[in-house]
Parts: C-alpha cells; structure tokens; sequence
C-alpha cells in the first residue's frame, strides 16, 4: 500500500469507526490549563486543579450525557485525573463506551515572514508521548493546525507547512496507537463571504490530503476536524441550508471516501447555531461517503459553564444544560434535530477574533 | 470555490454524470491512424480511409449496442465521418443517446534523463481545437497520460509532470465545454505484485487529484479513467475478487465524492477478464460514491474485429459479437454480470503486449 499498515492498523480502523457511530460525537474538553483559565474566570472561578477537576468531573458524570458521544478529547492533564472519590476519569469513559483522545499538540508559533501565520509545535519526543498516553487510556489524538483568510493569506508556505505538520503527527500517532485527528482550522475572522471560505477551505484540505498521502498515513484510521464553510465574521449570517450546501460541496472534493467520519469545530459559533448547521449538512440529500458529526467545545459547554458559575448546587441543573446540548447534537448528526433547545444561552455567540487556544 | 465556474459547468456536470449512469459505459474507439492499422493489420486489412470508416461504422450501427453505452471516444477523423448512406456519425450516437467523445491528446514523448519515462503532448491551441470539437458535437475529451513501474520508476518527476498535464488538459476542457476524462494510466508491464502496484497507484491519483485542485478543475464535471489496481503482467494472476478489492481501496483513498464515475481502461486484460473484473468491484459491498464503469478499447472490440475480417458479409456477425461484450460490461456496472456471454473467438485471449504504444 501507499499507506504504512502498522501493528495498530486494525485497532486503529476500528476506533476511528467508532468514533464515527451516527447517532454520536466528540466532546473537546482538552483546554489547555492557559484556555480554561479564560473559560474559568469568565464565571469567576479561580484557575485551580480542584477546580478544573470538578468542571470535567460535572461533564463527564452527567446522568446519559455520555450515550450522546463516542469520544471525549483530554488535555495532559485530565488525563490523569478521577473523580473526587477516587475514580479515574479514563474509567468513566470507557465504562459507558466513550473513547479518551488526548491533545498532543504545543500550541502555534508565528511563521517568519509572514503576516501572522502559524505553524504548530509539539514535534519532540511526540512518539514517546504518544506510547505514554495509549498507556494511559488514550486512543485517539488531537493536532489543531490553524490558517486564517485575508488578502494574501493563507500563503502557500502556510498551507504547506500546516499541512506536512498535520500528516507527521498523524503518521507518528498511527505507528503508536493512536488514531489521530486531523484539523485543519480556516479561522472565520475577516469581511470574506462564503465562497471565499469555501475555495479557501478546498484548497487547504486538497493540500492536507496530498500531504496525508505523502507520509503513508492510513486515511480508514484517521479522523477529519475542520471548519463548516461560512461567511467570514465581518460578514452577514447565511441560513443553515446555504453552509451546508457549501460545507458539503467542500468536504465532497476533498476528502477521500476511506476517512470513516467528519467531526465538526465549531470555532465561534453559538450552541444552537452550530447544531442547527450540523442538522442542516446530515439533511441534505447528496451522498455522503463519511459520517457527519460535531467535536465542539465551546459550543457543547458554553450554557452548562453559565449555569454551573463554579457552584456545587448548581451541578445538577449544569449537567442538564450539558445533556440537553449532547443530545441537540446527537439528533444533529441524524439529521433529526427538530430545534426549540434553545435556551437565551444557547443562541450566544462564542466569537472572540484572533482567537488564541 | 476553488474551482473555476465555466459558463458550462452545469452541462458539464449533467454530462459527467450522464455518462456515469448504471449500465452504460464508454466504448473507446479513438485509436489514432497509426494504432488502428496495427489492429487492421492483425486482420489483414488495409489502413485506409474507407476501412477505418467501415469499422467505425459496423460499431456504431451495431443494432442493440448503444443502449449500453453512454458515450463513445472518436478519433479527430472520426469526428468528421458519416455512414455509407450519408449520415454522420455524430448524429447517430446523439439518436442512440450516446455522447460523443474525443481523444485530444497527441501521443506522448519521453522525458529527459528518465529512464523511459513520457509525458504528454496536445496543449498547443488545444482550447481552439476543442472550441471546434464542440462544435462538430462532442460533448467529453480525453487524455492519456502513462506512467510504469520500475525499479526506481515512477520518478516524482513523471508523477508531477503527468498529473499537471492532466490538470491543465482538464481546465481547458472545460471551459470549452467538454468534460475532461482523466487518464493517468499506470501500465501493468512489470514484475511487480498487485500491493506495489496498488501503492503506486494510490500515489499517482493523489498527485492527480492535488493538481486538478490547483488547476480549478470542477470534479463534478470530470471523470476518472484509471487502470485496475493488479499485479504486473509477468507476475502470476489473482481473482477478481482480489483485483476489486485492492482497486476500490485505491479509490476509496484518493478519488473524492464529487466525481461522478470512474471509468475503467482495460490495459491488455482480455475482453472476458476485463468484464470479470468490473463485476466483482460492483459487488464489492463497501463505500463507493462514484460509479464504477467501462472505457474500453480492445476489450470490447477483439472478438468483433475478428469477426468481421474486414469481410462485408462478416458484419452482422461481428455486430453481434460487439452486442455481447457491450451487455456482459453493462452487466458488470450492475454486479449482475454471470460470466455467461457467449465467447466468440478472441474473448478470452489476453491482449496485452509488452510495453504497448498507443
């Protein structure tokens, strides 16, 4: 094969169909400790492991919020934490059939020379680390490599530099283990429309595919995260069924029918507005050769954060909040997402511009 | 979108997927001057005008056959022919509801320093020329582009200089009007087991597809035309089902959802192995957004060349030769095929020759 068909390749295949059940999806609660400090302090809670403990123990103790979803994306040091009597939260994962994935990447740097683009780091030793977290629980893993759109941007050095980053770690997670997911994120910051977003974003994933291609990844045990194609933040909103159509045209081009499932960002986009996207893309009829479906953070946490406000009697009603988006977005994926969970929480937008992970 | 909007793109999209439709293939009937006098000579006809005018004509007429086909690949010359009673070419595919196709390609040359490595010719004023195809009614083109494995072949520099090739043949295709078939046809000569043969090919299409997307080149209004994915010719053969699953695969790795149908070249397979094959990948149960369909030269024409002899009394016969490849391939496109056309004479023959030229 052209693809490197390590020890793990048929775990690998296997997971990454899981993660791509219908009917499931990802929840992104790898914040780095630097993001859910931001997160924290918007509620006014203190940026403390106790703290961080209790907001990813509400998650992921949240009464059939799990059934919702087929993987749950830690941060290091998640990974290693349990409830607070005692339990490991790679335990509760796996207990009720959610695959543990990990980030493993170091954050983005400038390039020089250009007009703040990115790369992404995390390259050393990522093998044994990777060997490390499979230990550990971890079965999958998260790069997120970032581009954004502007007169002259992305230049072809950023688009190629992203893309070989992203197809190294995923090479270098397949041969340990884990399946990794690919995310290339086309930031929606800019007065661009959609078609823009949508040439940009065919672009950048023919390249990653090409690149993916080079380095004898095994596309059948990888998983694809990118942006929905839509209008530029500066710009007027489009209707559900206008980004579908554009979202789904894109992926159709690019993306070969061997990667099992898509699993959305949901970048800045509010609760709703990104379940409503997602419902619209598993409406529309045109053949689909991979599974649609959501690896939201913001956008599956937001109203569950509000209502928790860092206070243990306000768990219960969180946890809520927390099961009523899991479960918004489970239909979404089935195309079944009839609206009306909503709440004045919901329907706010998460756009911050620039946004720094 | 990354790609170029032609005025054309919606009839080239309902086009490209026309010619994708379940049970209907291509019949590639473009050898040029040259390679069909190799084939009249194997018959011991003379390669003038006339006779390549009659053969042409015995397909076309064959009765029953152009259901079963949604387009048909003519040669430059061929474009421009009638039947003996007047009627051009053109006319009766379009009355047959068969597409006509052009070969726009003009052979290929090697390239400098490789060994044995070629690219392809046919770019110059090809956006004149096809402007003229389309008026003469042509509706799809095609190119080939050829790549072989080797030692140390295909070099990055084959690879890149054929899939760019194709790329821009593609783009020009389509703003003219024509839907581009994409051809990179890696050659089964070699010793090579099915896998290097399945690596390679996953390489070169994902070469191809790259450079389609830096082209601006609309999938939904191309077609890819590739060789199956098996083992090289002095290698020992596999089954069908073999040779399905290894060439879906390819395809499911490398070929997006947006291309309407995929096309099969039969290389030197013969014209019962090339059928066999077909059929097995369409009833592969896996993924497959595209169809899966027949562009094919020999192995649709041996058993009827043979036939007719160039000999006027052999025509009915050779037609109906003609008629039962054309079934048992549409049948293939369906997974129906039961491998119980009658073989004429020639239909189980191998029509491979070593490092074949066009």
């Amino acid at each position: 094969m052209s693809a490197f068909v390590g020890k793990y390749a048929e775990e690998l295949i296997k997971n990454a169909k899981y993660i791509a059940t219908p009917g499931k999806g990802i929840l992104a609660a790898d914040e780095s400790t630097g993001t859910i400090g931001k997160r924290l302090s918007s509620i006014n809670v203190e940026n403390i492991e106790s703290n961080r403990q209790a907001l990813r123990e509400l998650l992921f103790t949240s009464p059939n919020a799990l059934s919702c979803l087929s993987g749950v994306i830690l941060f290091e040091e998640t990974l290693y934490q349990k409830t607070s009597d005692g339990k490991p939260f790679v335990e509760i994962l796996e207990e009720n059939n959610v695959i543990p994935g990990i980030k493993v990447d170091k954050g983005t740097v400038e390039i020089a020379g250009t007009n703040g683009e990115t790369t992404t780091q995390g390259f050393d030793s990522l093998g044994a680390r990777c060997q490390q977290y499979y230990k550990a629980g971890a079965r999958f893993a998260k790069w997120r490599a970032v581009l954004k759109i502007g007169p002259n941007e992305p230049s072809e050095l950023a688009i190629q530099q992203n893309a070989q980053g992203l197809a190294r770690y995923a090479i270098i997670c397949q041969e340990n283990g884990l399946v990794p997911i690919v995310e290339p994120e086309v930031l929606t910051d800019g007065p661009h429309d959609i078609k823009k977003c949508a040439a940009v974003t065919e672009t950048v994933l023919a390249a990653v595919y090409k690149a993916l291609n080079d380095h004898h990844v095994l596309l059948e045990g990888t998983l694809l995260k990118p942006n929905m194609v839509t209008p530029g933040s500066d710009s007027p909103k489009v209707a559900p069924e206008v980004i579908a159509q554009y979202t789904v045209t894109a992926l159709r081009r690019t993306v070969p029918p061997a990667v099992p499932g898509i699993v959305f960002l949901s970048g800045g986009q509010s609760e709703e507005e990104a379940t409503q996207n997602l419902d619209a893309m598993n409406k529309l009829e045109v053949l689909k050769p991979w599974t649609l479906s959501f690896s939201f953070g913001r956008a599956l946490q937001q109203s569950t954060l509000k209502t928790w406000a860092g206070k243990k009697a306000n768990v219960g009603k969180a946890q809520e909040a927390f099961l009523s988006r899991c479960k918004a977005n489970s239909e979404a994926t089935l195309g079944k997402y009839s609206g009306g969970s909503a709440g004045g929480l919901a329907s706010e937008s998460l756009f911050v511009k620039g946004y720094k992970y | 979108m990354s790609c170029f909007i032609s005025k054309y793109a919606d009839e080239l999209a309902k086009n490209a997927a026309y010619i994708g439709t379940p049970g209907k293939g291509i019949l590639a009937a473009d050898e040029s001057t040259g390679t069909i006098g190799k084939r009249l000579s194997s018959i011991n006809v003379e390669n003038i005008e006339e006779n390549r005018r009659a053969l042409r004509e015995l397909l076309f007429t064959a009765p029953g056959a152009l259901q079963y086909l949604s387009g048909v690949i003519l040669f430059e010359e061929t474009l421009y022919q009638k039947t003996a009673s007047g009627k051009p070419f053109v006319d009766v595919l379009n009355e047959g509801g068969v597409l006509p196709g052009i070969k726009v390609d003009k052979g290929t040359v090697e390239l400098n320093g490789t060994n044995g490595e070629t690219f392809t010719q046919g770019l110059d004023g090809l956006a004149q020329r096809c402007q003229k195809y389309y008026e003469a009614g042509a509706r799809f083109a095609k190119w080939r582009a050829v790549l072989k494995i080797s030692a140390n072949e295909p070099t990055e520099l084959a690879i890149q200089e054929n899939a760019n090739g194709l790329a821009m043949y593609a783009a020009i295709c389509q703003q003219c009007g024509l839907v581009p078939i994409v051809e990179p046809e890696i050659l089964v000569d070699g010793s090579h087991g099915i896998q290097k043969c399945a690596a390679v090919t996953e390489r070169v299409l994902a070469a191809c597809y790259k450079a389609l997307n830096d082209h601006h080149v609309m999938l939904e209004g191309t077609l890819l035309k590739p060789n199956m994915v098996t083992p090289g010719s002095d290698s020992p053969k596999v089954a069908p089902d073999v040779i399905a699953e290894y060439t879906v695969r390819a395809l499911q790795r490398t070929v997006p959802a947006a291309v309407p149908a995929i096309v099969f070249l039969s290389g030197g397979q013969g014209e019962e192995e090339a059928t066999l094959n077909l059929n097995a990948m369409n009833k592969l149960q896996t993924k497959k957004p595209w169809s899966l369909s027949f562009s094919f030269g020999r192995a649709l024409q041996q058993s009827t060349l043979k036939t007719w002899a160039g000999k006027e009394e052999n025509v009915k016969k050779a037609q109906d030769a003609l008629l039962v490849r054309c079934k048992a391939n549409s049948e293939a496109t369906l997974g129906t095929y039961k491998g119980d056309a009658e073989l004429c004479e020639g239909a189980a023959e191998s029509l491979h020759v070593k490092d074949y030229k066009y």
